[in-house]
Protein backbone atom coordinates (compact mmCIF):
# COMPACT_ATOMS: atom_id res chain seq x y z
CA UNK A 1 0.00 0.00 0.00
CA UNK A 2 2.63 2.48 1.15
CA UNK A 3 5.04 1.28 -1.52
CA UNK A 4 2.45 1.98 -4.14
CA UNK A 5 1.78 5.43 -2.65
CA UNK A 6 5.50 6.22 -2.68
CA UNK A 7 5.96 5.11 -6.24
CA UNK A 8 2.94 7.16 -7.27
CA UNK A 9 4.41 10.16 -5.45
CA UNK A 10 7.70 9.65 -7.28
CA UNK A 11 5.91 10.28 -10.54
CA UNK A 12 4.50 13.64 -9.34
CA UNK A 13 6.89 16.48 -10.18
CA UNK A 14 7.64 18.87 -7.27
CA UNK A 15 7.17 21.94 -9.47
CA UNK A 16 3.48 21.11 -9.61
CA UNK A 17 3.25 22.58 -6.10
CA UNK A 18 4.43 25.98 -7.36
CA UNK A 19 1.96 25.92 -10.24
CA UNK A 20 -0.98 24.88 -8.09
CA UNK A 21 -0.35 27.49 -5.39
CA UNK A 22 0.45 30.29 -7.83
CA UNK A 23 -2.89 29.57 -9.50
CA UNK A 24 -4.66 29.35 -6.15
CA UNK A 25 -3.18 32.67 -4.96
CA UNK A 26 -4.25 34.39 -8.17
CA UNK A 27 -7.70 32.81 -8.03
CA UNK A 28 -8.31 33.99 -4.46
CA UNK A 29 -7.15 37.50 -5.42
CA UNK A 30 -9.52 37.49 -8.37
CA UNK A 31 -12.40 36.40 -6.12
CA UNK A 32 -11.53 39.19 -3.66
CA UNK A 33 -11.41 41.71 -6.49
CA UNK A 34 -14.81 40.71 -7.80
CA UNK A 35 -16.37 40.21 -4.36
CA UNK A 36 -17.19 36.56 -4.93
CA UNK A 37 -18.36 34.22 -2.15
CA UNK A 38 -16.73 34.98 1.20
CA UNK A 39 -15.27 38.20 -0.22
CA UNK A 40 -18.66 39.79 -0.89
CA UNK A 41 -18.80 42.28 1.96
CA UNK A 42 -15.29 42.89 3.32
CA UNK A 43 -12.65 41.36 1.05
CA UNK A 44 -9.46 42.80 2.57
CA UNK A 45 -9.39 41.01 5.91
CA UNK A 46 -10.69 37.82 4.36
CA UNK A 47 -7.89 37.77 1.76
CA UNK A 48 -5.30 38.61 4.42
CA UNK A 49 -6.54 35.72 6.51
CA UNK A 50 -6.88 33.28 3.63
CA UNK A 51 -3.23 33.73 2.58
CA UNK A 52 -2.01 33.66 6.18
CA UNK A 53 -3.87 30.49 7.10
CA UNK A 54 -2.69 28.67 3.97
CA UNK A 55 0.91 29.67 4.73
CA UNK A 56 0.51 28.27 8.24
CA UNK A 57 -0.92 25.03 6.85
CA UNK A 58 2.08 24.67 4.52
CA UNK A 59 4.48 25.23 7.43
CA UNK A 60 2.71 22.41 9.27
CA UNK A 61 2.91 20.14 6.21
CA UNK A 62 6.63 20.96 5.94
CA UNK A 63 7.12 19.91 9.56
CA UNK A 64 5.17 16.70 8.89
CA UNK A 65 7.53 15.43 6.17
CA UNK A 66 10.09 13.92 8.52
CA UNK A 67 7.66 12.24 10.96
CA UNK A 68 5.63 10.83 8.07
CA UNK A 69 8.76 9.18 6.75
CA UNK A 70 9.83 7.85 10.16
CA UNK A 71 6.46 6.55 11.27
CA UNK A 72 4.66 5.61 8.09
CA UNK A 73 7.51 5.38 5.58
CA UNK A 74 5.69 7.89 3.39
CA UNK A 75 8.30 9.77 1.45
CA UNK A 76 7.47 13.40 0.71
CA UNK A 77 11.07 14.56 0.97
CA UNK A 78 11.36 15.70 -2.62
CA UNK A 79 8.38 18.07 -2.14
CA UNK A 80 9.69 19.69 1.00
CA UNK A 81 11.63 22.48 -0.68
CA UNK A 82 8.64 23.44 -2.84
CA UNK A 83 6.37 23.36 0.24
CA UNK A 84 8.69 25.65 2.20
CA UNK A 85 9.30 28.11 -0.64
CA UNK A 86 5.56 28.25 -1.38
CA UNK A 87 4.91 28.96 2.32
CA UNK A 88 7.35 31.87 2.08
CA UNK A 89 5.58 33.33 -0.96
CA UNK A 90 2.21 33.03 0.76
CA UNK A 91 3.53 34.81 3.85
CA UNK A 92 4.84 37.50 1.49
CA UNK A 93 1.38 37.77 -0.10
CA UNK A 94 -0.18 37.89 3.41
CA UNK A 95 2.21 40.70 4.37
CA UNK A 96 1.54 42.64 1.17
CA UNK A 97 -2.23 42.50 1.69
CA UNK A 98 -1.70 43.68 5.27
CA UNK A 99 0.66 46.53 4.29
CA UNK A 100 -0.82 47.75 0.99
CA UNK A 101 -4.54 47.01 1.23
CA UNK A 102 -5.21 46.93 4.98
CA UNK A 103 -2.91 49.38 6.77
CA UNK A 104 -2.25 51.45 3.63
CA UNK A 105 0.79 53.49 4.64
CA UNK A 106 4.44 52.62 5.27
CA UNK A 107 4.49 54.76 8.38
CA UNK A 108 1.52 52.95 9.87
CA UNK A 109 2.95 49.56 8.88
CA UNK A 110 6.09 50.42 10.83
CA UNK A 111 4.03 51.64 13.82
CA UNK A 112 2.02 48.42 13.79
CA UNK A 113 5.18 46.27 13.70
CA UNK A 114 6.78 48.15 16.59
CA UNK A 115 3.70 48.70 18.71
CA UNK A 116 1.63 45.55 18.34
CA UNK A 117 3.26 42.42 19.73
CA UNK A 118 1.19 40.09 17.57
CA UNK A 119 2.34 41.92 14.43
CA UNK A 120 5.93 41.92 15.74
CA UNK A 121 5.80 38.17 16.20
CA UNK A 122 4.31 37.72 12.73
CA UNK A 123 7.09 39.85 11.24
CA UNK A 124 9.74 37.79 13.06
CA UNK A 125 8.25 34.72 11.46
CA UNK A 126 8.32 36.38 8.02
CA UNK A 127 11.89 37.66 8.41
CA UNK A 128 13.03 34.23 9.60
CA UNK A 129 11.70 32.72 6.38
CA UNK A 130 13.75 35.03 4.15
CA UNK A 131 17.17 33.32 4.58
CA UNK A 132 15.45 29.95 4.31
CA UNK A 133 13.81 30.85 1.00
CA UNK A 134 17.06 32.36 -0.29
CA UNK A 135 19.07 29.22 0.45
CA UNK A 136 16.48 26.80 -0.91
CA UNK A 137 18.53 25.82 -3.95
CA UNK A 138 21.21 23.24 -4.65
CA UNK A 139 23.90 25.84 -5.14
CA UNK A 140 23.37 27.17 -1.59
CA UNK A 141 23.41 23.69 -0.10
CA UNK A 142 26.79 23.04 -1.76
CA UNK A 143 28.13 26.46 -0.81
CA UNK A 144 27.10 26.27 2.86
CA UNK A 145 27.67 22.54 3.23
CA UNK A 146 25.03 20.01 4.19
CA UNK A 147 25.59 20.24 7.95
CA UNK A 148 25.54 24.03 8.04
CA UNK A 149 22.56 24.14 5.73
CA UNK A 150 20.63 21.75 7.94
CA UNK A 151 21.51 23.83 10.98
CA UNK A 152 20.36 27.03 9.27
CA UNK A 153 17.10 25.42 8.26
CA UNK A 154 16.28 24.57 11.86
CA UNK A 155 15.12 28.20 11.80
CA UNK A 156 11.91 26.64 10.50
CA UNK A 157 11.03 25.75 14.10
CA UNK A 158 11.01 29.26 15.59
CA UNK A 159 9.40 30.50 12.37
CA UNK A 160 6.52 28.05 12.81
CA UNK A 161 6.18 28.79 16.53
CA UNK A 162 6.09 32.55 15.89
CA UNK A 163 3.48 32.02 13.21
CA UNK A 164 1.33 30.02 15.64
CA UNK A 165 1.70 32.63 18.39
CA UNK A 166 0.80 35.36 15.87
CA UNK A 167 -2.42 33.48 15.08
CA UNK A 168 -3.22 32.76 18.74
CA UNK A 169 -2.65 36.36 19.70
CA UNK A 170 -4.92 37.99 17.16
CA UNK A 171 -8.00 35.97 18.07
CA UNK A 172 -10.74 37.63 20.09
CA UNK A 173 -12.10 35.48 22.89
CA UNK A 174 -11.40 31.75 23.05
CA UNK A 175 -11.15 30.32 19.55
CA UNK A 176 -10.31 26.75 18.76
CA UNK A 177 -8.40 26.88 15.43
CA UNK A 178 -5.33 28.82 16.64
CA UNK A 179 -5.06 26.54 19.66
CA UNK A 180 -5.16 23.45 17.44
CA UNK A 181 -2.47 24.83 15.10
CA UNK A 182 -0.26 25.75 18.01
CA UNK A 183 -0.64 22.33 19.60
CA UNK A 184 0.26 20.57 16.34
CA UNK A 185 3.29 22.78 15.67
CA UNK A 186 4.62 22.53 19.22
CA UNK A 187 3.99 18.77 19.15
CA UNK A 188 5.85 18.30 15.86
CA UNK A 189 8.86 20.24 17.12
CA UNK A 190 8.87 18.62 20.56
CA UNK A 191 8.84 15.21 18.86
CA UNK A 192 12.14 16.10 17.20
CA UNK A 193 13.81 16.88 20.51
CA UNK A 194 12.21 14.19 22.62
CA UNK A 195 15.20 11.94 23.41
CA UNK A 196 13.36 8.60 23.24
CA UNK A 197 11.52 9.30 20.02
CA UNK A 198 14.21 11.07 18.07
CA UNK A 199 17.68 9.72 18.68
CA UNK A 200 18.72 10.32 15.09
CA UNK A 201 19.25 13.93 14.15
CA UNK A 202 16.32 15.27 12.22
CA UNK A 203 16.30 17.93 9.60
CA UNK B 1 -41.13 61.29 24.71
CA UNK B 2 -39.79 60.25 21.32
CA UNK B 3 -38.13 62.61 18.84
CA UNK B 4 -35.92 64.25 21.44
CA UNK B 5 -33.05 63.94 18.99
CA UNK B 6 -33.39 65.01 15.42
CA UNK B 7 -31.60 62.87 12.93
CA UNK B 8 -28.93 64.90 11.21
CA UNK B 9 -28.62 62.22 8.56
CA UNK B 10 -31.56 61.27 6.43
CA UNK B 11 -31.93 59.38 3.19
CA UNK B 12 -32.53 62.74 1.56
CA UNK B 13 -29.15 63.89 2.82
CA UNK B 14 -27.25 61.16 1.18
CA UNK B 15 -29.08 60.48 -2.03
CA UNK B 16 -27.97 63.28 -4.32
CA UNK B 17 -24.24 63.09 -4.02
CA UNK B 18 -23.91 65.46 -6.94
CA UNK B 19 -25.93 68.05 -5.04
CA UNK B 20 -23.54 67.75 -2.13
CA UNK B 21 -20.57 68.34 -4.37
CA UNK B 22 -22.27 71.40 -5.80
CA UNK B 23 -22.91 72.77 -2.35
CA UNK B 24 -19.28 72.27 -1.49
CA UNK B 25 -18.20 74.13 -4.59
CA UNK B 26 -20.59 76.92 -3.73
CA UNK B 27 -19.13 77.34 -0.27
CA UNK B 28 -15.64 77.11 -1.61
CA UNK B 29 -16.44 79.91 -3.99
CA UNK B 30 -17.69 82.23 -1.27
CA UNK B 31 -15.47 81.70 1.75
CA UNK B 32 -12.37 80.13 0.31
CA UNK B 33 -11.07 76.63 0.69
CA UNK B 34 -9.06 77.13 3.89
CA UNK B 35 -12.11 78.22 5.82
CA UNK B 36 -13.95 75.07 4.88
CA UNK B 37 -11.15 72.77 5.81
CA UNK B 38 -11.05 74.43 9.22
CA UNK B 39 -14.78 74.68 9.76
CA UNK B 40 -15.96 71.27 8.73
CA UNK B 41 -16.19 68.99 11.74
CA UNK B 42 -18.97 67.31 9.84
CA UNK B 43 -16.66 66.59 6.94
CA UNK B 44 -16.83 62.88 7.63
CA UNK B 45 -20.51 63.03 6.85
CA UNK B 46 -19.77 63.50 3.19
CA UNK B 47 -19.15 59.77 3.08
CA UNK B 48 -22.26 58.91 5.05
CA UNK B 49 -24.26 56.63 2.95
CA UNK B 50 -26.12 53.78 4.59
CA UNK B 51 -24.71 50.35 3.90
CA UNK B 52 -26.89 48.04 1.88
CA UNK B 53 -29.21 45.68 3.73
CA UNK B 54 -27.23 42.80 2.27
CA UNK B 55 -24.00 44.16 3.78
CA UNK B 56 -25.64 44.83 7.14
CA UNK B 57 -27.07 41.32 7.25
CA UNK B 58 -24.02 39.36 6.12
CA UNK B 59 -21.10 40.88 8.07
CA UNK B 60 -21.79 40.45 11.77
CA UNK B 61 -20.24 39.71 15.11
CA UNK B 62 -22.64 37.55 17.10
CA UNK B 63 -20.39 35.04 18.84
CA UNK B 64 -23.31 32.91 20.01
CA UNK B 65 -23.54 31.89 16.35
CA UNK B 66 -19.81 31.53 15.67
CA UNK B 67 -16.78 33.79 15.46
CA UNK B 68 -16.60 34.20 11.67
CA UNK B 69 -18.17 37.31 10.16
CA UNK B 70 -20.52 35.24 7.99
CA UNK B 71 -21.33 32.67 10.71
CA UNK B 72 -24.26 34.64 12.17
CA UNK B 73 -25.88 34.97 8.74
CA UNK B 74 -25.52 31.22 8.28
CA UNK B 75 -26.55 30.07 11.74
CA UNK B 76 -28.86 32.66 13.27
CA UNK B 77 -31.97 31.33 11.51
CA UNK B 78 -32.09 28.78 14.33
CA UNK B 79 -32.82 31.48 16.89
CA UNK B 80 -36.33 31.15 18.31
CA UNK B 81 -37.84 34.66 18.54
CA UNK B 82 -41.53 34.20 19.11
CA UNK B 83 -42.89 34.35 21.64
CA UNK B 84 -40.33 36.75 23.13
CA UNK B 85 -40.38 37.76 26.72
CA UNK B 86 -38.24 40.38 28.46
CA UNK B 87 -37.66 40.25 32.19
CA UNK B 88 -37.54 43.71 33.74
CA UNK B 89 -36.25 43.71 37.31
CA UNK B 90 -34.17 45.50 39.89
CA UNK B 91 -34.89 49.07 40.90
CA UNK B 92 -38.06 49.59 38.85
CA UNK B 93 -41.64 50.42 39.78
CA UNK B 94 -43.19 47.82 37.50
CA UNK B 95 -40.98 44.73 37.41
CA UNK B 96 -42.10 41.59 35.62
CA UNK B 97 -41.90 39.40 32.55
CA UNK B 98 -43.17 41.45 29.64
CA UNK B 99 -44.17 40.12 26.28
CA UNK B 100 -42.21 42.14 23.72
CA UNK B 101 -45.38 43.65 22.24
CA UNK B 102 -46.58 44.73 25.68
CA UNK B 103 -43.23 46.26 26.58
CA UNK B 104 -43.17 48.37 23.42
CA UNK B 105 -46.91 49.06 23.09
CA UNK B 106 -47.74 52.73 22.69
CA UNK B 107 -44.13 53.80 22.13
CA UNK B 108 -42.94 55.55 18.98
CA UNK B 109 -40.66 53.81 16.51
CA UNK B 110 -38.34 56.25 14.73
CA UNK B 111 -35.74 55.91 12.01
CA UNK B 112 -32.20 56.70 13.14
CA UNK B 113 -29.34 56.63 10.65
CA UNK B 114 -26.24 56.08 12.76
CA UNK B 115 -22.59 55.43 12.22
CA UNK B 116 -21.71 52.03 13.68
CA UNK B 117 -18.09 51.55 14.71
CA UNK B 118 -16.80 48.11 15.66
CA UNK B 119 -13.88 47.80 18.09
CA UNK B 120 -12.15 45.81 15.33
CA UNK B 121 -11.73 49.08 13.36
CA UNK B 122 -14.41 48.60 10.73
CA UNK B 123 -17.60 50.59 10.44
CA UNK B 124 -20.96 50.78 8.74
CA UNK B 125 -23.82 53.25 8.51
CA UNK B 126 -27.10 51.66 9.52
CA UNK B 127 -30.64 53.03 9.15
CA UNK B 128 -32.16 51.63 12.33
CA UNK B 129 -35.80 51.67 13.34
CA UNK B 130 -36.14 51.83 17.06
CA UNK B 131 -37.55 53.29 20.22
CA UNK B 132 -35.69 55.57 22.57
CA UNK B 133 -34.56 53.45 25.50
CA UNK B 134 -35.61 56.29 27.81
CA UNK B 135 -39.21 55.78 26.73
CA UNK B 136 -39.06 52.11 27.69
CA UNK B 137 -37.35 52.86 31.01
CA UNK B 138 -39.87 55.58 31.84
CA UNK B 139 -42.65 53.15 31.07
CA UNK B 140 -41.40 50.61 33.61
CA UNK B 141 -40.54 53.36 36.08
CA UNK B 142 -36.93 53.85 37.18
CA UNK B 143 -36.65 54.18 40.95
CA UNK B 144 -34.57 56.88 42.61
CA UNK B 145 -31.16 55.53 43.45
CA UNK B 146 -30.78 53.44 40.28
CA UNK B 147 -27.49 54.32 38.61
CA UNK B 148 -26.96 51.67 35.95
CA UNK B 149 -28.91 49.55 33.48
CA UNK B 150 -27.80 45.96 32.84
CA UNK B 151 -28.82 43.96 29.77
CA UNK B 152 -28.68 40.26 28.96
CA UNK B 153 -28.80 38.36 25.65
CA UNK B 154 -30.86 35.24 25.22
CA UNK B 155 -29.13 31.86 25.55
CA UNK B 156 -30.54 28.98 23.50
CA UNK B 157 -27.70 26.44 23.68
CA UNK B 158 -29.36 23.99 21.32
CA UNK B 159 -29.68 26.73 18.68
CA UNK B 160 -26.39 28.53 19.27
CA UNK B 161 -23.21 26.82 18.15
CA UNK B 162 -20.95 29.43 19.80
CA UNK B 163 -22.60 28.88 23.17
CA UNK B 164 -21.82 25.18 22.90
CA UNK B 165 -18.18 26.06 22.17
CA UNK B 166 -17.99 28.50 25.10
CA UNK B 167 -16.24 31.24 23.13
CA UNK B 168 -17.24 33.68 25.87
CA UNK B 169 -18.85 33.26 29.26
CA UNK B 170 -22.49 33.28 28.11
CA UNK B 171 -25.07 34.75 28.56
CA UNK B 172 -23.65 37.87 26.96
CA UNK B 173 -24.18 40.82 29.30
CA UNK B 174 -23.77 44.56 28.86
CA UNK B 175 -24.47 47.70 30.80
CA UNK B 176 -24.80 51.46 30.64
CA UNK B 177 -24.73 54.23 33.18
CA UNK B 178 -28.28 55.50 33.68
CA UNK B 179 -27.57 58.88 32.05
CA UNK B 180 -26.13 57.11 29.00
CA UNK B 181 -29.18 54.86 28.86
CA UNK B 182 -31.55 57.84 29.11
CA UNK B 183 -29.73 59.83 26.43
CA UNK B 184 -31.92 60.48 23.38
CA UNK B 185 -29.34 58.89 21.06
CA UNK B 186 -29.69 55.53 22.81
CA UNK B 187 -32.32 53.35 21.20
CA UNK B 188 -33.71 49.85 21.27
CA UNK B 189 -33.76 48.83 17.62
CA UNK B 190 -36.45 46.54 16.27
CA UNK B 191 -35.92 47.17 12.57
CA UNK B 192 -33.48 48.11 9.82
CA UNK B 193 -34.54 49.79 6.57
CA UNK B 194 -38.12 49.61 7.79
CA UNK B 195 -38.07 45.82 7.97
CA UNK B 196 -38.11 43.75 11.17
CA UNK B 197 -34.53 43.37 12.35
CA UNK B 198 -32.90 40.17 11.13
CA UNK B 199 -31.82 37.49 13.57
CA UNK B 200 -28.10 37.98 12.87
CA UNK B 201 -28.55 41.67 13.67
CA UNK B 202 -30.12 40.89 17.05
CA UNK B 203 -33.81 40.13 16.59
CA UNK B 204 -36.25 40.87 17.95
CA UNK B 205 -34.83 43.79 19.94
CA UNK B 206 -31.29 45.08 20.45
CA UNK B 207 -29.59 48.06 21.98
CA UNK B 208 -27.91 50.71 19.80
CA UNK B 209 -25.50 53.16 21.44
CA UNK B 210 -23.89 54.89 18.46
CA UNK B 211 -21.00 56.63 20.26
CA UNK B 212 -19.71 53.38 21.78
CA UNK B 213 -17.98 50.42 20.15
CA UNK B 214 -20.41 47.97 18.63
CA UNK B 215 -20.11 45.28 21.28
CA UNK B 216 -21.86 47.58 23.78
CA UNK B 217 -24.94 47.43 21.55
CA UNK B 218 -26.11 44.08 22.91
CA UNK B 219 -28.38 41.89 20.79
CA UNK B 220 -31.54 39.83 21.34
CA UNK B 221 -32.25 41.21 24.79
CA UNK B 222 -34.22 39.10 27.31
CA UNK B 223 -33.48 40.98 30.50
CA UNK B 224 -33.20 44.60 31.60
CA UNK B 225 -32.12 45.25 35.18
CA UNK B 226 -31.91 48.61 36.97
CA UNK B 227 -29.19 48.62 39.60
CA UNK B 228 -27.04 50.91 41.72
CA UNK B 229 -23.75 49.07 41.07
CA UNK B 230 -21.74 48.95 37.85
CA UNK B 231 -22.85 45.72 36.18
CA UNK B 232 -20.39 43.20 34.68
CA UNK B 233 -19.99 43.39 30.89
CA UNK B 234 -18.93 40.37 28.84
CA UNK B 235 -15.84 41.64 27.02
CA UNK B 236 -14.61 43.46 30.10
CA UNK B 237 -14.87 40.22 32.07
CA UNK B 238 -13.10 38.28 29.28
CA UNK B 239 -10.25 40.78 28.97
CA UNK B 240 -10.34 43.85 31.25
CA UNK B 241 -7.07 45.23 29.86
CA UNK B 242 -8.50 45.44 26.35
CA UNK B 243 -12.16 46.29 26.93
CA UNK B 244 -13.37 48.87 29.42
CA UNK B 245 -16.85 49.37 30.83
CA UNK B 246 -17.36 52.62 28.92
CA UNK B 247 -15.92 51.62 25.54
CA UNK B 248 -16.55 55.02 24.00
CA UNK B 249 -15.26 55.32 20.45
CA UNK B 250 -11.98 57.19 20.84
CA UNK B 251 -9.33 57.49 18.12
CA UNK B 252 -6.75 58.48 20.75
CA UNK B 253 -6.98 55.32 22.84
CA UNK B 254 -5.71 52.33 20.92
CA UNK B 255 -6.83 48.81 21.55
CA UNK B 256 -3.70 47.10 22.91
CA UNK B 257 -3.52 44.97 19.78
CA UNK B 258 -4.49 47.45 17.08
CA UNK B 259 -4.89 51.13 16.35
CA UNK B 260 -8.25 52.85 16.74
CA UNK B 261 -7.19 56.01 14.88
CA UNK B 262 -8.69 54.91 11.58
CA UNK B 263 -11.40 52.59 10.37
CA UNK B 264 -12.53 51.03 7.14
CA UNK B 265 -16.13 51.39 6.10
CA UNK B 266 -17.53 48.09 4.99
CA UNK B 267 -18.60 47.83 1.38
CA UNK B 268 -15.73 49.63 -0.35
CA UNK B 269 -14.24 46.56 -1.99
CA UNK B 270 -10.62 45.41 -2.15
CA UNK B 271 -9.14 48.90 -2.44
CA UNK B 272 -11.32 50.69 0.12
CA UNK B 273 -9.42 53.55 1.77
CA UNK B 274 -9.28 53.94 5.53
CA UNK B 275 -11.02 56.93 7.07
CA UNK B 276 -10.25 58.75 10.29
CA UNK B 277 -12.23 57.63 13.31
CA UNK B 278 -14.13 60.47 14.94
CA UNK B 279 -14.12 61.20 18.67
CA UNK B 280 -17.22 59.55 20.17
CA UNK B 281 -17.89 58.26 16.65
CA UNK B 282 -18.91 61.73 15.49
CA UNK B 283 -21.46 62.27 18.29
CA UNK B 284 -19.24 64.41 20.54
CA UNK B 285 -21.57 67.41 20.25
CA UNK B 286 -24.42 65.33 21.62
CA UNK B 287 -22.74 63.20 24.29
CA UNK B 288 -19.42 64.74 25.36
CA UNK B 289 -21.36 66.41 28.17
CA UNK B 290 -21.91 63.02 29.79
CA UNK B 291 -18.19 62.69 30.42
CA UNK B 292 -17.13 66.11 31.65
CA UNK B 293 -16.03 64.65 34.96
CA UNK B 294 -14.06 61.79 33.47
CA UNK B 295 -11.10 62.09 31.14
CA UNK B 296 -12.20 59.94 28.19
CA UNK B 297 -8.70 58.62 27.69
CA UNK B 298 -8.63 57.16 31.21
CA UNK B 299 -12.16 55.81 31.39
CA UNK B 300 -12.00 53.81 28.18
Amino acid sequence: MIDRLNSALRRVPAWLIYIVFAAWTGWEFWKALTGAGPYAVEPINVLERTYGEMALKLLVVGLLVTPLRRWFSINLMKFRRAIGVTAFFLVLAHFLVFAVLDVQSLERVWTEIIKRPYVTVGMLSFVGLIPLAMTSNNWSVRKIGAAGWRKLHKLTYPVAVFAAVHYLWLAKGFQLEPVIYTAIIVGLIAWRYWPKLGQVSRA
Amino acid sequence: MAYRWTNDLTHADVTPKAAFLNRRQLIAGTVGFGAIAAGLPAAAQEALEPNTLQEIQSYNNYYEFGTGKSDPAENAHQLEVSPWSVKVDGMVDNPGDYGLEDLLAGLTVEERIYRFRCVEAWSMVVPWNGIELADILNKVGVQAGAKYVAFETVVQPENMIGVQRRVLDFPYVEGLRLDEAMHPLTIMATGIYGEPISKQNGAPMRLVVPWKYGYKSIKSIVRITLTDVEPPTSWNVANPREYGFYSNVNPEVDHPRWSQATERKIGGGLFAARQDTLMLNGYADEVAGLYTEQPLNDYF
